[in-house]
């Protein structure tokens, strides 16, 4: 068959119709040769005098002008982030004759350590050239006043004063503001990718963390240029004109400074996180992560020591706990779960069961404890709620299920982005059968919905989650995106952001809201509520649910007190809270590491939140007024 | 005696499967390239040192290629395509990013394109396709045809990398053409492709290809950024004049108003230093280059090594013409080096893996029936 077809074929006219169309394609590449050479003709020929007289005139160039970025307040006015004058030292490399000799008497003038030496040599090599470059930040004012002394010996270099970025509350506000730092290779990648090359010729930082990095379009501002006149080496001669840069914008925060301080100051020695919402549109009123550490070594750029001592340190003072510290969520989720009970006919608000100190399935020999040994008796959801009680949630977790927990919590926000304003922000996980099937390759067993009946076992939720899902509790089911930002400055007056709202959490049954709000309210106003010790002699109302997040699994048949357990592996201390009861002005989230119980150690430091917030304001507003830029109405 | 020493080195090339012509077409060339190199790198011998490297790494795979027999490429073709398209695929997923686009591999001890090797074995798999039936091809196997060249040109297009996805395009559209490609296909593809031209603009261009063009379009509206390249390229080659001004002596190049000057933009600097006497020499040696591979594939005995042939040297005139189209404001700026003379870059080598296809092509023993 295929011997055939071979036969069949005419090769004669095959080669007659390669060698036409050969000889086509000939006629094509000497017609657009052709037109390459027109065109030469017309660049070469015919407009060869215009262009000479732009060539020889073409000592004009264009130099891109890095815009101001823009400043950072808090929301009463107070400066977070400003730009300081400051000196760096430039070069021409072409303008300096021997520069090894040059570089060795410049380090020992200005006595520089041999890693900035070692940066020095790399930004010459790197070097275009004629164009000045920079070799050393911000210069000291000796070390100003010593090279302008020695100006003389040292032609092709001088010293320009430009602006630095500085944060002046240091460590207090670094994983809200992040830093800037010196643009790298990816920098320069994802710019590019954006279409800004042009917009960053001359910009030397970029937002590497936090508010800086995730509103670093709305801060840069845009390029100016100006065209300058170069003589025949491409020295600058005179400026021509100028097109002025626009500055970034001025942007205001929802953080309120000193609330951020007074939570350092409490929060000292402390592994964990504190963040502070206006519960009824979610804004942000402060967010500290401890520990910290100081921004501004970034933007001067970090020794390498310096950065290995940072990353090397196991407390991880680099990450932003608020935002990316993923934990159980314990006993804080236990309202959520009532609530769903309720909404579900699962339970009732009357009904009871009986606690005898564990939770058994029929016919299965494993006791789930409670945390309390001899069992709370007879309790209500109500009661569950305020004393913490972990058998009544297990068996509300049991009826309910965990496809039905699962669907309910997401609407809550758990496993999903709260897309606050942080790139850093990670999702925690909302457990499901899809989810443990791909993960671990197995089936969903009962026993993991009991855990997640007391928010642990797989569940996992950063604070800012679960911040978030107190106020969708205490707004009938409207979650707000937290916001850090309030607005941007626009000529001395404020311009707020729009605030976002996911769709409400539908309820049949509005009044169910109000019970949970009332269970919470009784944790810290009843004597037997778990939070009650920590609020005593409040002078607010206040609501709030304590939490204790197990990390180590007891066996079946030891006593948790006899067995001693190493640090990192200790409970972590969980307390969410709000105040005043009625109309709340603020809510609290607090997460310690591997600190105890959360009613005795966490929820006392909501309370010292609430009580400077609320009862200290006079004094506070006092010293606001000497410090803030007033904002027009 | 000078007779025999002429055939004797004739049938020494032949050995080498060298073709003379090709080989002095294309050391020019590359000498022409050094030359412009060392000018417009500042005079940086250190460049030289290491184009020099890549040469001779190009003309040692070269040599590599030419030595293969020629019914072993058209065994493998098809293979690594395959092959390729599926490490495109792989690109797609755990691809490396570098420079804003998505294009590499990382192998552990180097960084590897796979579009690269596609550019040779797109138009040799289509070569190997339409040489299985006679001439002119069906309605089906044209069909066919386009889809194995689409099908890579778009997910290289994806990374984003337009430049090799045109080349890739045209490779596999030049071996339709010369296999016989009905005047009325042709026709009506050309139509469909240019009412394409939206539905790219608005679903497949990232927004920084988008700027190119508007930026060709209007070059004053980015005075920072390619628009103000594009007219220093201009000012470059206009007053270079009819004699050029002299090597190293370009003020364009040499104050540095031209961007990229070694690599992209190398052509403003020769026409700059060179003028339009030196243009119209390079474009000689260009097409003589392009003349002797439509030759080789004319004489060639078999269809695939034809259209192999005939769509590898049409490709590098594609190159010849996007590049110098683009540094003069004909058209938009697509990332294409003027081949074999400017500074560095993968595609040198298959460039030169490419010619060695030719000259193996070009050396083949002749088979005296089919």
């Amino acid at each position: 068959m295929a011997k055939r077809r071979q036969a069949m074929r005419d090769y004669t006219a095959e080669d007659k119709l390669f060698l036409r169309r050969a000889f086509i394609a000939a006629c094509l590449v000497a017609v657009i040769f052709g037109v390459l050479l027109l065109n030469m003709y017309q660049l070469q020929i015919v407009s060869f005098e215009d262009y000479q007289t732009r060539a020889d005139g073409n000592r004009i160039k264009v130099v891109p002008i890095a815009p101001n970025r823009g400043l950072i307040y808090d929301r009463n006015g107070v400066l977070l982030a400003e730009n300081r004058p400051s000196f760096s030292l430039r070069m021409v490399k072409e303008q300096i004759r021997e520069i090894d000799d040059t570089v060795a008497e410049l380090s020992e003038l200005l006595v520089i350590n041999d890693e900035q030496l070692q940066e020095i040599r790399d930004s010459i090599k790197n070097a275009r050239r004629f164009q000045p470059v920079t070799i050393l930040d911000n210069l000291n004012e000796e070390q100003v006043a010593k090279f302008s002394a020695q100006q003389h010996r040292f032609s092709g270099m001088f010293v320009e004063a430009g602006l630095t970025r500085y944060y002046p509350y240091a460590d207090a506000l670094t994983h809200v503001l992040g830093y800037i730092a010196k643009i790298n290779e990816q920098n320069l990648e994802s710019i590019a990718l954006r279409g800004q090359t042009s917009n960053y010729a001359a910009t030397r930082f970029i937002g590497k963390q936090g508010i800086e990095r995730y509103y670093e379009d709305r801060l840069h501002g845009s390029v100016g240029y100006k065209q300058v006149e170069v003589d025949n080496k491409g020295r600058e001669l005179r400026v021509l004109s100028v097109e002025e840069p626009i500055p970034g914008e001025d942007l205001v925060l929802n953080i309120d400074v000193q609330l951020q301080l007074f939570i350092q100051s409490i929060m000292r020695e402390k592994r964990g996180s504190v963040v502070v919402s206006d519960p009824s549109i979610g804004q942000i009123l402060a967010m500290f992560s401890n520990p910290s550490y100081d921004p501004n070594l970034f933007v001067r750029g970090i020794s390498q020591k310096a950065y290995n001592k940072l990353i090397q340190n196991t407390d991880r003072p680099l990450l932003n706990r608020a935002v990316q510290g993923q934990y159980p969520p314990a006993s804080l989720i236990k309202p959520h779960l009532a609530l769903l009970g309720l909404e579900y006919g699962v339970i009732s608000e009357n009904s009871k069961i009986h606690d005898p100190g564990y939770y058994q399935l029929p016919e299965v020999s494993h006791r789930w404890r409670d945390w309390k040994k001899t069992g709370h008796g007879h309790v209500d959801v109500k009661y569950s709620i305020e004393v913490s009680c972990d058998t009544f949630f297990y068996e509300l977790a049991y009826k309910l299920g965990i496809d039905t927990i699962h669907e309910y919590m997401t609407q809550f926000g758990f496993g999903l982005y709260t897309e606050i304003d942080l790139v850093e922000e990670t999702d925690g996980n909302m457990p499901s059968r899809g989810w443990k099937q791909a993960r671990f390759n197995q089936p969903w067993y009962i026993g993991d919905t009991i855990s997640i009946g007391i928010g642990q076992g797989y569940w996992t939720a950063t604070p800012i989650q679960l911040l978030n899902s107190l106020n969708t509790l205490l707004n009938d089911g409207v979650r707000h995106i937290p916001q850090i930002l309030r607005g941007s400055l626009s000529q001395g007056s404020l311009l707020e952001q729009g605030i976002s709202e996911f769709p409400p959490i539908s309820v049949l049954q509005p009044r169910h809201w109000e019970h949970v709000r009332e269970s919470m309210r009784d944790t810290v106003g009843l004597p037997h509520g778990t939070a009650y010790g920590a609020y005593r002699n409040a002078k607010y109302s206040s609501g709030g649910k304590t939490g204790t997040a197990q990390l180590f699994t007891v066996g079946q048949d030891e006593d948790v007190d006899e067995i001693e357990i190493a640090d990192y592996l200790k409970d972590n201390a969980m307390y969410f809270g709000y105040a005043p009861v009625d109309i709340p002005e603020i809510s609290v989230m607090v997460a310690l590491e591997n600190a105890g119980g959360g009613g005795s150690n966490a929820a006392p430091l909501a309370r010292q939140v609430m009580d400077y917030y609320l009862l200290d304001r006079t004094s506070r507003d006092a010293t606001i007024a000497q410090q803030k830029v007033k904002f027009n109405d | 005696m000078t007779n025999t020493a002429s055939s004797f080195l004739s049938s020494l090339l032949q050995r080498l499967h060298i073709d003379a012509w090709l080989m002095v077409g294309l050391i020019v060339l590359m000498g022409t390239g050094l030359v412009t190199i060392y000018s417009a790198g500042g005079e940086d011998i250190g460049l030289i040192h290491k184009q020099v490297t890549r040469l001779g790494i190009g003309l040692a795979v070269m040599f590599f290629c030419a030595q293969i027999p020629i019914h072993f490429y058209r065994s493998i073709a098809p293979i690594f395509y395959l092959v390729g398209v599926f490490l495109l695929v792989a690109v797609l997923f755990i691809g490396v990013e570098g420079k804003g686009a998505q294009r590499w591999l990382d192998l552990g001890f180097m960084r590897f394109q796979p579009s690269e090797i596609l550019k040779l074995f797109v138009p040799m798999t289509i070569a190997w396709y339409l040489s299985q039936e006679p001439l002119p091809p069906k309605l089906k196997h044209v069909l066919i045809g386009f889809l194995l060249v689409l099908i890579p040109a778009l997910f290289i297009a994806r990374q984003p990398d337009l430049g090799t996805a045109l080349l890739i395009a045209s490779s596999g559209l030049f071996a339709l053409f010369l296999a016989g490609l009905s005047w009325r296909i042709i026709t009506v593809s050309t139509v469909l492709a240019i009412s394409f031209i939206p539905v790219m603009w608005f679903f497949l261009m990232k927004a920084y290809q988008k700027q190119r063009v508007i930026t060709f379009l209007n070059p004053e509206s980015d005075p920072l950024g390619a628009g103000y390249h594009i007219i220093q390229s201009k000012i470059a080659i206009g007053s270079g004049g009819i004699s050029g001004k002299g090597w190293l002596k370009g003020s364009q190049s040499q104050l540095e108003f031209l961007p990229e000057r070694h690599t992209d933009f190398i052509f403003s600097v020769f026409s700059e230093e060179f003028g339009l006497i030196g243009v119209l020499l390079l474009l000689a040696l260009y097409g003589f280059i392009i003349v002797r591979g439509l030759i080789i594939a004319g004489r060639s005995q078999f269809i695939f090594c034809k259209l192999l042939a005939g769509s590898i040297t049409l490709t590098f005139f594609v190159y010849v013409f996007v590049n110098i189209g683009m540094v003069s404001g004909l058209l938009p700026v697509v990332g294409v080096p003027l081949p074999l003379v400017s500074y560095g870059g993968t595609s040198m080598v298959t460039l030169l893996a490419g010619f060695g296809i030719v000259m193996a092509v070009a050396t083949q023993k002749k088979v005296v029936s089919r």
